[in-house]
């Protein structure tokens, strides 16, 4: 569970200060499907990058399952981010030299896993994602859609507890964003993920259980339909 | 997958990879080349010094002349002549005078060379009298006495010679020399009247083993006949240095117990300077000359060889590494900045900061490597074409050249008479210990890149880094 309180995030910029966070209070219950909608620049990708570990408030503080990540050392948060959070990138975020099954083994690394066991697990992964024969392909041989896929698959191959996705499914288009959609919301189900999702699409927003709003730094929070959805119950996209 | 990342990196920016590799390899090419270049024209070097100073000599000593001291021109031959003109000597007597002079070095007690041999980083010494041996023969001329000139009635032949240590000939005038036929001195001739003699001599003069030579007036024995390498100013006999000392004559006085040259080795090249200054106190009127001193002396190409690769060829071997340095770092650097979304990612991953920095190391190490391997061929390709096409250089020793400010003694004498020139096949030998400094340049190149690059990636924020994707 994600317990945020009085959050704040400035930073300079040039010679004035950015206020991207103000004040933000949030909590988002283990295994819950939260969207965050907002204008370019009012703070939805900051929430997000403190929400993961990768960025610290400059006031407030940000408890994941009762610890403190923005007090916590550098090292452990990078220990957390290892084992615990998964991360989707608007433009997938590949390494360009490293095929499929090599991009999701790279988020294994870090938990030390035997190559072999690495190996064995990325092919799964990708196989879960509907890629089992992409395994070889490098990025630039995949589409936008099965390059997404793949990122997801990295992002869920160390069985994380959290799923933070930023802009997932921006550069892609409405066919395949349905696609990859349709696959977060199996894995949310079906792995009882606590996901974060960023999106300027409402027909995505709307599939989450809740919606968060953010204008200049401040959020809302309201449950898509005024009840909160459970996993398994899917809305048609629209 | 360290290495799996490194393979597929490396291929993907492969112009730029073999672009630093080639710059860290002409700049090792040129490290070895131009220090096997440099211990080419150093072994020339040695071998001419050697010729002149003998093998595993560092340090000789000797001492100038005291005034007043025998002069070249009477050979020792004062007293006849004085006998002469005061008319002792008759008109007709037939003259055969051989003497065994010090003519050219002050003489040292019989205590120097035991002085020199205990003090601290000694390795060992051996003392040497160079003398000359001179014959005067004639008849003596009807003239008044007390005037003319009787100089025209005589005939005057004279060699060098050298006394040697016969319980240590591995320092010293007969270090350098091959023996061609015969044998040399052992320790149980050190009062034998046996003589080696140069084959230069020998040829001269139709000397063979077996012969006898006259040396101050007693017959010694040629038990051999000795090659000192390339050319240089040999003596042309050697004795052991018991009989020398007590035929020899300076000044008119005994030799005995005296030497008039001493001849150092060092335990450590980097003592040489702390020998000269302790041999210099203890006798503070000798002179003493290193090789160094010698090698200043040294003229002709040999001379500008040396110069070329010490001072040209180093710094611009040294340049070139330091450019190559700096390129291979900006573009590492480079190639970082152009990684920023990679390492991000990699970050958000849950990468420590280390694992990318080794990542990013490793990679410019690996480029070091190649860059150090191709250097090492292109080193070794530089050296044999060295081999090849180098010329044969000349070294010129003697009156050409000026004298040094310090030391001198037997060997500037010697220099300063009769100039030599050697010629001298340059080669550039590769040693082990160049292709470790490649490699530890190469290494060191590619560490220095990469600590720059993982400097660079340490410091990516991931918020920062992954910023740059939106």
């Amino acid at each position: 569970m994600y317990k945020l309180s009085g959050v704040v995030k400035n930073y300079k910029k040039g010679r004035g200060t950015v206020h991207a966070l103000q004040g933000v209070d949030l909590v988002i219950e283990d295994a819950e499907w939260l969207a965050i909608q907002g204008p370019t620049g009012h703070g939805k990708s900051t929430l997000l990058q403190i929400l993961g570990g990768l960025d610290r408030p400059s006031a407030g503080t940000v408890e994941l399952d009762g610890v403190n990540l923005s007090r916590m050392r550098e090292s452990r948060l990078t220990r957390v981010r290892a084992r615990s959070i998964g991360f989707i990138f608007q433009t997938f975020n590949l390494i360009p030299t490293l095929n499929a099954a090599e991009n999701v083994e790279v988020a294994l690394v870090p938990l030390r896993v035997s190559g072999a066991a690495r190996k064995a697990r990325a092919e799964q992964a990708l196989r879960s994602v509907g890629l089992g024969d992409r395994l070889r392909h490098l990025p630039s041989e995949l589409s936008g859609g099965q390059q997404q896929r793949v990122a997801i698959a990295r992002a869920l191959v160390k069985e994380p507890s959290v799923l933070l996705a930023d802009e997932p499914t921006g550069n892609l288009d409405e066919g395949t964003r349905d696609e990859i959609i349709d696959l977060l919301e199996d894995l949310w189900v079906g792995r009882g993920l606590t996901m974060v999702l960023v999106t300027h699409d409402s027909t995505v927003a709307g599939r989450a259980q809740r919606h968060g709003q953010m204008n200049d730094g401040r959020l809302t929070v309201v449950p898509v339909t005024g009840q909160a959805r459970q996993p398994g119950s899917r809305p048609a996209l629209g | 997958m360290f290495f799996t990342y490194l393979r597929r990196e490396l291929r993907r920016r492969l112009r730029q990879a073999i672009f630093i590799a080639l710059g860290l390899a002409v700049g090792i090419g040129l490290v070895i080349t131009v220090t096997a270049a440099s211990d080419g024209v150093k072994n020339g070097q040695a071998a001419v010094l050697h010729s002149l100073y003998g093998v595993g000599t560092d340090v000789t000593v000797t001492q100038p002349p005291a005034a007043g001291a025998s002069r070249a021109t009477t050979f020792g031959f004062r007293q006849q002549i004085q006998a002469f003109r005061r008319g002792q000597i008759a008109t007709g007597t037939k003259i055969n005078i051989n003497n065994l002079v010090n003519t050219q070095y002050g003489t040292l007690g019989a205590d120097s060379v035991g002085k020199v041999a205990g003090l601290r980083s000694v390795h060992s010494t051996a003392g040497g009298l160079s003398l000359n041996d001179v014959t005067v023969t004639g008849t003596v001329p009807s003239v008044k006495a007390g005037s003319g000139s009787i100089a025209s009635n005589f005939t005057t032949n004279s060699f060098a010679l050298e006394g040697v240590d016969v319980s240590n000939t591995s320092l010293g005038a007969l270090s350098a020399a091959k023996m061609t036929a015969g044998g040399g001195f052992t320790s149980s001739e050190a009062k034998a009247d046996d003589a080696v003699i140069d084959s230069n001599y020998a040829q001269q003069n139709k000397l063979k083993v077996g012969d006898t030579v006259a040396v101050g007036g007693t017959s010694f024995k040629v038990i051999g006949i000795a090659r000192v390498p390339q050319g240089g100013s040999p003596p042309d006999v050697y004795i052991p240095l018991a009989p020398a000392q007590s035929i020899g004559k300076s000044s008119g006085a005994s030799l005995a117990s005296k030497v008039n040259t001493i001849y150092v080795s060092v335990a450590s090249a980097t003592d040489i300077p702390a020998v000269q200054t302790e041999i210099a106190k203890a006798l503070p009127k000798a002179t003493i000359t290193d090789q160094d001193n010698l090698a200043s002396q040294v003229s002709g190409s040999l001379a500008s060889a040396s110069s070329l690769a010490n001072n040209l060829g180093k710094w611009l071997s040294v340049a070139v590494l330091i450019a190559a340095f700096l390129l291979a770092s900006l573009l590492t650097m480079a190639a970082v900045a152009r990684r920023v979304r990679e390492f991000g990612t990699l970050k958000a991953l849950g990468w420590p900061t280390w694992r990318i920095i080794r990542q990013v190391m490793g990679e410019s190490i690996t480029i070091g490597i190649i860059g150090g391997a191709a250097g090492v061929a292109l080193g070794y390709a530089g050296a044999e074409l060295i081999d090849k096409l180098a010329p044969k250089l000349s070294a010129t020793v003697g009156s050409s050249s000026p004298a040094p400010a310090a030391g001198g003694g037997a060997l500037k004498s010697l220099l300063s008479n009769v100039p030599h020139t050697v010629s001298v096949t340059l080669t550039a030998p590769v040693t082990i210990d160049v292709i470790v400094l490649a490699v530890l340049l190469a290494l060191a190149g590619g560490l220095i890149a990469g600590i720059f690059g993982g400097w660079r990636a340490a410091r990516l924020r991931p918020a920062a880094a992954l910023a740059k994707v939106e």
